[in-house]
């Protein structure tokens, strides 16, 4: 499948990161931005496309075993470094998010990639855990196993209002053959059923993110543009407050269910104990 | 075997429900359903779409015992919707390992045993079994700090998708030669890749990269076990029994990344070559 590797991650890292010390990860298509954002010490991740990577079915940006092992050391690493700092000292860590897929391949399924994905989740989620302030910052896409490792277990999750930001569990032609569908009907589908859509108004719903930033370009952003995401960051760290959880997500509209099983279990969970 | 070695005599667990699984692994008459079928919580998704729901959504979630050890036991119904996880499903997964993080935060020692026969996201509640799944990986990070948290790949239906993801986090991973495990489910792959890359229809070929056997001698699980009932249950007690462990899988950062880093991948892979570069004892 020919597919253009998409820069828009490149894009806002690097404005982003203007003020930042950028250095390459473990691999070349992770970068690392360290600085500051309003005073307090941060570190922006993004995986971006490498036409060179080592294997080949990685080169457009997607999460494959190398990446998911470097994010995993590089969030390790910040975590390890700051073990002994106060939570409220902690550095944010901020994933910019545009990961088309994770790598789908021979060699990948092989050599064990869904171990790699664990090794990124396990990183992010004991950053996050440990006090780190974790934010994504959804720019382009956010697809299925890539989100999983690289953005899914931030504490908030904000988006670009644009077209082109798009978080699903699986890419349209393969989910049509698996479920024996035409891509139209699964369009048609997706306006009813809001769990299927691919649009960020239906996500809106999910309560998954926590704030959509209007931009003018999502990719030739202004200087506006730019001071704005800047401030939504800082603002996000701000109102976690020291929360280390991502329960807040299960408040979304069309999460009924998600609650309701949960209050069922926490009902049933005593009555439940082994005598 | 474990029934004086006749094998006439052995239950195989392979073939058992998912309620049965939770049954059989937990101690005689110790198994105490959560929101059960009768609590009637079905998926708010399904129907809309043509899909008759299941009245437990394709879950098993029960406190217990084993080994006179306070446990909670999930188990995944691969014969639903091929066990996919939608936002039902996962919640039930998810809020049963919050309760018991929670629990252990308060003092009291309850580990896990999760019982994997999933194809991941249920592609019908798309987003938010992603979600699911999101939240259920946070939980197993939080809970596998205080008590084990075993995983279970028996088969036949696998574990795929993101729930491959969660299987690399759990504490110990066991699979027998029924089980499978990989991120891409075949079908996605040949789709995103070609045929050449990865032909779904050939099974041993599939069985060979991603089977209990070949992912035992790469490392990627910590036993590869007998689908024996009693083999199984005794399995799940030895390796809860070990506490928690000293590193976890999902740990092993600088090891993986010097051994993939070395691989040749001018020519196509080989579940042979997958041994060589993966196995404890190659050299780094």
């Amino acid at each position: 499948m020919n597919m253009l590797a998409s820069h828009r991650g490149r894009i806002w890292f690097d404005l982003l990161a203007v003020q930042m010390t950028v250095k390459e990860g473990a691999v070349p298509s992770l970068l690392i931005g360290e600085g500051e954002l309003s005073g307090r010490t941060c570190s922006l991740l993004l995986i971006q496309p490498d036409a060179h990577n080592r294997y080949p079915r990685a080169r457009h940006g997607e999460v494959g075993l190398l990446e998911g092992w470097a994010l995993a050391e590089a969030v390790s690493h910040i975590v390890s470094q700051e073990a002994t700092v106060e939570p409220e000292h902690k550095s944010a860590i901020i994933a910019i998010v545009d990961v088309p897929s994770q790598a789908y391949g021979r060699r990948e399924e092989a050599l064990g990639i869904h171990q790699a994905l664990a090794g990124a989740v396990s990183a992010y989620a004991q950053a996050r855990q440990a006090g780190h302030p974790v934010i994504s910052l959804l720019v382009g896409k956010a697809m299925s196993g890539a989100f999983l490792a690289h953005g899914y277990q931030a504490n908030s999750i904000l988006a670009l209002n644009d077209s082109g930001v798009m978080v699903h569990a699986m890419g349209k032609a393969a989910a049509a053959r698996i479920t024996m569908r035409s891509e139209e009907a699964l369009d048609e589908l997706a306006k009813t059923v809001p769990p299927m859509a691919y649009d960020l108004k239906s996500f809106a719903t999910l309560g998954i993110i926590d704030h959509f930033i209007d931009v003018s370009s999502a990719i030739a952003p202004s200087s506006e543009d730019i001071e704005l995401v800047q401030r939504q960051l800082v603002q996000a760290v701000k109102n976690l407050g020291g929360d280390t959880q991502i329960t807040k997500r299960l408040q979304g509209e069309n999460r009924g269910a998600s609650r309701l099983v949960r209050e069922r279990l926490r009902a049933q969970w005593k009555g439940a104990a082994p005598k | 075997m474990s029934n004086g070695n006749d094998p006439r005599l052995s239950i195989s667990f392979v073939e058992q429900s998912a309620r049965k699984r939770v049954e059989h692994i937990l101690d005689a008459g110790s198994m105490q359903e959560m929101v059960t079928p009768f609590d009637r919580v079905t998926s708010p998704w399904l129907e809309m779409q043509g899909i008759v729901p299941q009245f437990d959504d394709g879950v098993v979630t029960a406190r217990g015992l084993i080994d006179g050890k306070s446990v909670v036991a999930i188990a995944v119904d691969g014969s639903f919707q091929g066990g996919s996880l939608g936002e039902v499903a996962g919640a039930k997964i998810a809020g049963t390992l919050e309760l018991a993080v929670e629990a252990n935060q308060a003092g009291e020692s309850i580990a896990a045993v999760l019982i994997l026969e999933t194809g991941g996201v249920r592609l019908q509640e798309a987003n938010l079994g992603l979600a699911a799944i999101a939240e259920i990986q946070s939980a197993i990070v939080e809970l596998r700090q205080f008590q084990p948290v075993v995983a279970l790949i028996t088969g036949p239906v696998g574990c795929f998708g993101g729930m491959s993801i969660t299987a690399g986090l759990c504490s110990y991973l066991l699979m027998t030669r029924e089980g499978r495990l990989g991120l891409n489910g075949p079908q996605v792959i040949e789709q995103e890749a070609g045929i050449s890359e990865y032909d779904s229809q050939d099974r041993p070929f599939i069985w060979g990269l991603t089977g209990g056997e070949q992912r035992d001698a790469t490392g990627l699980i910590d036993d590869f076990i007998d689908s024996d009932v009693i083999e199984v249950r005794q399995k799940v007690q030895e390796y809860l029994s070990k506490g928690v462990p000293k590193a976890f899988r999902s740990e092993a950062i600088q090891s993986s990344l010097d051994r993939l880093k070395k691989v040749d991948t001018r020519s196509q892979i080989t579940a042979e070559m997958a041994r060589e570069i993966l196995s404890k004892e190659a050299s780094l």
